[in-house]
């Protein structure tokens, strides 16, 4: 029977290998000098809170010293309770994060159950691995994964590596070029049980931080009205935290900052 | 070496024909019927082994007969949905095509092979208001042979087909809210079976397309709500 193809499985990934090798994202040819061509994403972060887990990512994306893109979107809800951060050539991450979200869907429709939140972190750390190749030509893709574990009723986090090595960490990450800064803000300021408001005006403070001292952080652009994305994950799903939180979050820190420089 | 007996073309057809409404009339039925807030699907099953399925962001699946047939083709659907979703964009993926593509492939096993399938099924695709051009409810019903219709308001697959579709056929009428829709339906495979009891809501699997739902508009009803809706 025609119809029924040559793959039986349940992973939306290996359909496209098995069936439709054309499209599967295909990036190792490319020389080494791609690296500096592409867009890159820069910094995000993740952290967890007390209803569950947040999601942030500034919304630069630069090639080489140039500005590509000064409203791109790095942080992805993959589904209803899991969310992707991007750094890193932007192109092939943002694919990634939309073959895997179509992967979390299509699991859950075959097997009629979605994956459990350490499977799907396990599944990006595979496809992380496929693309190697093209990692070591300078096209790598180092995300965040995080969301809600239904099981232990708590917010987890991942970090990975550009071989798919998946590190899990216990309360905040960050990663891309400011990720440094950003991880020393959120050393300073996170605590265990922070509420909601908290953790998104620490998220800002990180983000902020990070494009303080990292040119290629975008923060937050007041002049063309441009908010970092920051995403929040807890059981009842996955909601965006709207542009005046953000804004009142970031004005709290000018002020603190202008009384004290 | 002997020369094997001569079958008419008709006859195999017949044959292949009776054989597959046979292994579908042993079977129960399943009703899809719109409601003003998008399309119901209702089954006779009180098994975990679903019946009806998620396709796609507005279409469902339903399948009766051999359940390792349609639900292979069931998956099938599934991956030619994703595959298109991924490949063009979610709107791009309709109940249209994967009607067609199921008459196709299961015409050809009708003819080609030495057993047809013993399946029918629907395919659900509930409309969008947000695109005026995507705003009708489609309804596709593709037979063992490969044969597809398009059905208006309601549609019926299954062993007891006629005296389904004849409860619905009086009964029916647009607009019907969804405990209405719901208690039809329920009516409706009541006359199907040969128990005369009204069906509880452990016996039915029940799931919707809801118009309003953004993004994936399919959702499978517990029996405890389906038990809701019935008795409210």
């Amino acid at each position: 029977m025609s119809l029924l193809g040559d793959y039986f499985g349940s992973s939306f990934f290996e359909l496209l290998q098995v069936e439709h090798p054309q499209l599967v994202p295909d990036l190792s040819a490319w020389s080494g000098s791609a690296g500096q061509m592409i867009p890159h994403g820069t910094t995000v972060l993740a952290m967890r809170f007390s209803e569950g887990v947040l999601v942030a990512g500034d919304r630069l994306a630069t090639a080489g010293h140039s500005v590509a893109s000064r409203d791109v979107v790095k942080v992805f809800a993959t589904d209803s309770q899991s969310v992707m951060a991007i750094s890193g050539a932007a192109g092939p991450s943002i694919e990634m994060a939309r073959v895997l979200s179509v992967e979390l869907e299509h699991y859950e429709k075959i097997e009629g159950e979605s994956l459990e939140l350490e499977g799907k972190a396990n599944k990006l750390s595979q496809m992380i691995r496929q693309n190697l190749p093209a990692a070591m030509q300078g096209l790598a893709v180092v995300p965040l994964f995080a969301g809600f574990d239904g099981r232990r009723k708590q917010g987890r986090l991942w970090k990975f590596d550009i071989t798919g090595g998946r590190y899990e960490e216990a309360d905040f990450d960050a990663t891309g070029s400011g990720g440094l800064y950003a991880r020393e803000a959120l050393k300073q300021g996170w605590h265990e049980g922070l509420s909601g408001p908290e953790s998104v005006e620490l998220a800002v403070a990180a983000l902020t931080a990070a494009a303080d001292e990292d040119r290629a952080t975008g923060g937050v652009d007041l002049e063309r009205r441009i908010f970092p994305v920051v995403k929040i994950c807890s059981e009842s799903g996955v909601v965006d935290t709207d542009e005046d939180g953000i804004e009142r979050a970031y004005r709290e820190i000018l002020s603190r900052r202008t009384v004290n420089p | 070496m002997s020369m094997p007996f001569y079958v008419s073309p008709e006859q195999v057809m017949a044959d292949k024909a009776e054989f597959a409404r046979k292994g579908i009339a042993r079977g129960k039925s399943i009703v899809a019927l719109e409601y003003e807030g998008g399309v119901l699907l209702v089954a006779e099953n009180s098994t975990s082994l679903s019946k009806i399925g998620e396709i796609y962001d507005r279409i469902g699946f339903a399948g009766v007969g051999k359940f390792s047939e349609f639900d292979q083709l069931r998956k099938v659907g599934v991956r030619f949905a994703d595959v298109r979703g991924y490949q063009y964009s979610r709107e791009d993926v309709r109940g249209q095509a994967l009607a067609n593509a199921y008459s196709q492939a299961i015409g050809e096993v009708f003819t080609r092979e030495m057993k047809p399938l013993e399946i029918e099924l629907i395919v659900a695709e509930v409309g969008d208001d947000r695109y005026p051009e995507h705003g009708a409810n489609a309804l596709y019903k593709v037979t063992f042979d490969g044969f597809i219709s398009e059905e208006h308001g309601f549609c019926v697959i299954g062993g007891g087909f006629e005296e389904v579709e004849g409860v619905l056929r009086s009964d029916y009428r647009e607009g019907l809210a969804l405990g209405e829709a719901l208690e039809l339906g329920r009516r409706a495979l009541d006359a199907g079976g040969d128990r005369g009891a009204n069906l509880s809501e452990g016996a039915l699997e029940v799931c919707v397309l809801e118009r309003a739902r953004l993004g994936r508009k399919f959702r499978r009803l517990s029996a405890e709500e389906v038990k809701g809706i019935l008795e409210g």
